[in-house]
């Protein structure tokens, strides 16, 4: 069964990798993009902390860590989730839906990975040059164990995005025209570029419990830099699962009142 | 004369129109009002960092009253008719508006237009809790500025309108659009004032968006609202705020005209 979802998945990877590079302009032009976004998004940190050495805590290779796990955490979001979003919403909208419904797979598997864009790999290959640059103005190399639970909180921190997503996409059910929902999670995500304790109390407050933006970059940043207490760590994998099944049964209810626009 | 006639007699049916349509996907409107919102953030975190010292003579009550100004600049003045008209040419329904007698230029303004009381509905209460919160007391006072604020908000209306005008009219051109949009709005973020006051930006790209249209359309009428300007600076800031509504509005109507002849209607 499993191997099942593998296969589409790499099916899907490369239809969506042909039809990228059958617009090869694009894909530079979308690559240069990517680059210049980063260098805007650095900007206001540069101003920040010109005139500052900390805040909030946070100096500024540190700062850069989370900058980079922010970067790197939107390249597969929107290179994976959101255009498969776009899609999603488009299908409700048209009725082509039936045809998801339809095939002996898993709706919201179909749906996760209906499309790529490929040349978001930029914003990751970025993120890693951030946080190599970082740890070099630190001046020292992050731990394994660091290294390694960096790596899992990365993952746990696109997985809970994800599920905002699904549960975004869950939403263009019952309200059909949609389409700008994922400018709106895209800006509140923008939020998740600076390290969460910079923001007084109450905002700092919002971002961990009720947007989860800390769980994606300040927890894993803090993990990386060998400054995470394990049972934060614990929290935000058990947070990031509660996520998870949550999203899920509100996509299972959402499904079951699909109402087919086509026929 | 018949043709300007027409075009006035059509603009209030236009405008119920442009209501209707607002009303008729309010989920979206609310969205994209939630989006605008956004800058918020930035006030909480420059605020808190300001509120330990000031930042290079920004205090914690001109960082709230810059973006708290930004809000209602942003929510009065911008415009998403590029979306629109890409939007229109992709999928062919811009043939039948080709088919009305009236340029599509005043047809999609008017719509503009209408949705503004609704912007006003997020803008005025904005606008209350400026008054009330200690950046009221970083606002300006002066009489001349004052006088000037409406017409630079009308002239930064026209300058973005007519940008995002043009980044349509692109489509007419080019298939994938969306890319280029992505580069406006980088490009309007960073000259703009959006993301930071110009004044704290590194003077090199502080200068480049002294020539840049960004500036007039969005910062303008912020920088009257919370900047002390002398004569001159006001003359050259709404100066150069005609100038470029002027240099837009060619563009985008030259710029129509040309895409419009080698249009061929998509989906037909």
């Amino acid at each position: 069964m499993m191997s099942r979802y593998l296969r589409l998945f790499a099916v899907q990877l490369r239809l969506s990798a042909s039809a990228g590079m059958a617009y090869r302009g694009d894909f530079l032009l979308e690559g240069l993009m990517s680059i210049g976004w980063l260098l805007v998004t650095l900007l206001p940190l540069y101003v920040l902390y010109s005139e500052r050495d900390a805040v909030g805590g946070w100096s500024l290779p540190e700062a850069l860590v989370v900058l980079a796990y922010f970067t790197g955490v939107k390249g597969v979001l929107e290179g994976i989730v959101s255009p498969s979003f776009v899609d999603l919403v488009e299908r409700i909208r048209t009725g082509a839906f039936d045809y998801v419904l339809l095939k002996p797979l898993d709706a919201q598997a179909m749906i996760s990975v209906s499309r790529f864009e490929p040349w978001k790999m930029f914003d990751v290959l970025g993120a890693l040059v951030i946080v190599v640059y970082a740890f070099v103005k630190l001046g020292y190399a992050p731990s394994l164990p660091d290294i390694g639970l960096g790596i899992v909180l990365f993952v746990a921190g696109v997985l809970a995005m994800y599920s905002l997503w699904i549960l975004c996409a869950a939403a263009a059910f019952w309200v059909v025209r949609l389409d700008n929902l994922t400018f709106l999670l895209g800006a509140i995500f923008d939020t998740a570029r600076w390290p969460v304790t910079i923001f007084p109390r109450a905002w700092r407050i919002i971002f961990t419990f009720v947007i989860p933006l800390a769980v994606m970059t300040t927890y894993p940043a803090q993990a990386l830099l060998g400054k995470l207490r394990a049972e934060t760590a614990l929290g935000v994998c058990g947070g990031t699962v509660a996520l998870l099944v949550l999203s899920r049964l509100v996509w299972r209810k959402a499904i079951r009142s699909y109402t087919s626009a086509s026929s | 004369m018949s043709q300007l006639s027409r075009t006035v007699r059509a603009i209030p049916t236009l405008l119920r129109i442009g209501v209707a349509e607002t009303v008729a996907y309010r989920a979206e409107f609310l969205v994209w009002l939630l989006v605008t919102t956004l800058p918020l953030v930035m006030l909480a975190l420059w605020s808190s960092v300001a509120s330990e010292a000031p930042f290079r003579g920004f205090e914690s009550k001109d960082f709230v009253a810059y973006y708290l100004s930004g809000l209602i600049v942003r929510n009065v003045t911008g415009s998403w008719v590029g979306w629109q008209i890409s939007e229109e040419i992709r999928m062919g329904t811009m043939a039948m508006r080709l088919l009305r007698p009236l340029h599509p230029y005043v047809a999609f303004a008017a719509s503009h237009v209408a949705a503004i009381p609704f912007r006003l509905v997020v803008a005025l209460p904005v606008a209350v809790i400026l008054l009330l919160s200690s950046g009221a007391s970083a606002l300006t006072r002066e009489p001349a500025q004052l006088a000037l604020l409406a017409p630079s908000l009308a002239f930064g209306w026209m300058i973005n309108f007519n940008l995002v005008f043009i980044l349509g009219t692109i489509s007419f051109w080019a298939t994938k659009t969306m890319a280029l949009m992505n580069v406006y709005f980088a490009l309007f973020s960073l000259f703009s004032g959006y993301l930071l006051p110009i004044q704290l930006l590194p003077s090199v790209i502080g200068e480049v968006a002294e020539v840049l249209p960004f500036r007039y359309g969005f910062s303008a009428p912020l920088e009257l609202m919370t900047r002390h300007l002398d004569g001159e600076q006001l003359a050259l800031l709404v100066g150069g705020q005609i100038g470029w509504v002027a240099v837009t509005l060619v563009a985008a109507l030259w710029l129509w005209r040309a895409g419009v002849r080698r249009f061929e209607a998509v989906g037909g």
